[in-house]
């Protein structure tokens, strides 16, 4: 479903991704693990198209998406939740739900997001998004990319500072929305959290990928992935 | 004769009345500016060019063409709008990623050529424009004679300036426009066109201008330097309400309008600098505005 080779991105003169090749296939939830600055931010936004330059390949259902404005390739089916959550202040939580266009058919409705996440009913009529607590504003930023109809989530690092109970929430809704066939790329600092909800683990280091970790090998690769994290 | 503080009372409500009006178009104008650098962080000043451009081709509307004053309060807007997207898309949409002393420079020299290619064309005397047939004429209000064409444009202008409010307020265009205003990355990349939305908001903005410059020519005269001598007094409404802020700019742009016209009736003398006075102190109790955000 997403197939990235070769792809290297640049802030200014600092060249972050120094040729990145990973596949995602339709269904699967894969996660990117590494360090602190190992590019796997970098990596998202430049599937995203949100990095002033990037060069390589980055194929969505076939289609090459380097080249592309976000915005077009938003409309191709990829949707991202990105670090900082992106919650809009001047808008109410409704408001911020409702804001990503409907992409393709298929999303959930706001009734299904509601289910999922019910503190966002009871918030629903909060003035500014950013009143919300940071588990909240997390459920917000996932739920509203839920809506669109696009098939392929970034979500990066969506467990960050969160309190275990939400933790296992928003574990909860990747397991859903991977029964109901989204495809899902994760970011993630907490590999405990990431083996419990993924299908394999591809290993960043230095702007590149260095390793990929099958989830049921996971647990006989501690050695290794200790090594890699530095944890 | 009804006397209030020891004021004749038709000569208080007249200048009301005028001061209403000037507010009026402050507070569209104001309204144009605070939308424009919101979305754009650029500060227009052209603004006052589009708005004499706006009276100017109401003028060449009726006058080349025969299209009355109605049709050209919409023929216009749309007119200049379209200016407007060219405008942004050749030259403004080049600075987005400069300082905003650049925007400011660029759109000053703009306004500069734009007036200059009208006085060119129809010298600096000015042009009158008549008052349509239906809009001419005064009602009583018992306590005063009101000109009907003055309460049409204080209608007209407190309509444009809500339905504008609520279309920011309250629609979901409005809240794409709020968003983007805040983080124009995120926008689009949940697949909306932000570059298209700029231009539009920026001849969105521009058709305000224009549309009170048609409003204002059969008052004012028509002519080049009509824009210039209401954008110093405008950019004053907007620093004293805040930039950025909707209704701060309209209920800043009618208030100070009546603040301005009291002034003439009270203390004439202060009535050209009274707005500064208010910005000065505005700026020192309340550095970002009366209604501006916190950074």
């Amino acid at each position: 479903m997403l197939e990235v080779n070769g792809l290297n991105a640049w802030y200014g003169e600092s060249h972050i991704l120094h040729g990145v090749d990973f596949e995602v296939r339709e269904g699967e939830v894969v996660t990117l693990l590494g360090r602190n600055g190992a590019g796997k931010t970098t990596t998202m936004k430049s599937i995203m198209g949100l990095v002033p330059r990037r060069e390589g390949s980055v194929k969505f259902r076939g289609n090459e998406m380097v080249g592309l404005m976000p915005n077009q390739i938003a409309r191709a089916g990829i949707a991202i939740c990105p670090e900082e959550r992106g919650i809009f202040g001047s808008l109410s939580v409704t408001e911020n739900l409702m804001l990503p266009p409907i992409v393709a058919p298929g999303g959930l409705t706001v009734e299904e997001i509601y289910t999922l996440f019910p503190n966002l009913r009871e918030r629903a009529k909060t003035a500014h998004g950013t009143k919300l607590s940071g588990g909240e504003q997390q459920m917000l930023a996932i739920g509203r990319i839920l809506r669109t109809g696009a098939k392929m989530l970034l979500l990066d690092e969506p467990t960050e500072g969160l309190a275990p109970v939400i933790v296992q929430q928003i574990g909860r809704t990747i397991r859903e929305i991977k029964n109901r066939g989204f495809t899902v790329l994760l970011v993630e600092q907490n590999f405990r959290f990431a083996a419990t909800v993924a299908d394999r683990h591809y290993v960043m280091e230095h702007g590149k990928i260095v390793d990929m970790i099958p989830n049921h090998l996971l647990e006989s690769s501690m050695d290794k992935l200790h090594e890699y994290l530095g944890v | 004769m009804i006397m209030i503080f020891g004021i004749p009372g038709p000569l208080l409500f007249g200048q009301l009345l005028l001061g209403l009006i000037n507010g009026a178009f402050y507070a569209m104008l104001s309204l144009g500016l605070a939308v424009i650098f919101g979305m754009l962080n650029i500060i227009n000043f052209a603004h006052g060019a589009l708005f004499m451009m706006g009276a100017f081709v109401s003028w060449i509307l009726l006058n080349y063409l025969g299209i009355g004053y109605f049709p050209a309060l919409i023929l216009s807007p749309l007119l200049v709008g379209i200016f407007g997207i060219i405008l942004e898309k050749t030259i403004i949409s080049r600075l987005y990623k400069l300082d905003h002393l650049y925007g400011l420079l660029l759109t000053f020299g703009l306004s500069l050529v734009i007036e200059g290619l009208f006085r060119n064309a129809y010298g600096s005397s000015g042009m009158p424009y008549r008052i349509p047939e239906m809009l001419s004429g005064a009602t009583n209000l018992g306590f005063m004679y009101m000109p009907n064409y003055r309460g049409w444009v204080v209608a007209a202008a407190l309509v444009v300036c809500i339905s504008t409010w609520l279309i920011i307020e309250k629609t979901s265009l409005g809240a794409t426009l709020r968003a983007a205003t805040e983080n124009a990355p995120m926008v689009q990349a949940f697949g909306v066109n932000v570059p298209r939305l700029i231009t539009l908001t920026y001849a969105g903005g521009v058709a305000l201008a224009a549309f009170a410059g048609v409003l204002a020519a059969p008052i004012y005269s028509v002519n080049p330097n009509m824009g210039s001598n209401f954008i110093n007094t405008v950019f004053a409404v907007v620093v004293i309400g805040g930039m950025g802020s909707i209704m701060g700019s309209i209920l800043t742009g009618f208030g100070l309008g009546v603040v301005e016209g009291l002034t003439k009736v009270f203390y004439p003398q202060a009535s050209a600098t009274v707005v500064f006075v208010v910005m000065v102190i505005v700026l020192l109790v309340r550095p970002r505005g009366l209604f501006g955000k916190a950074a």
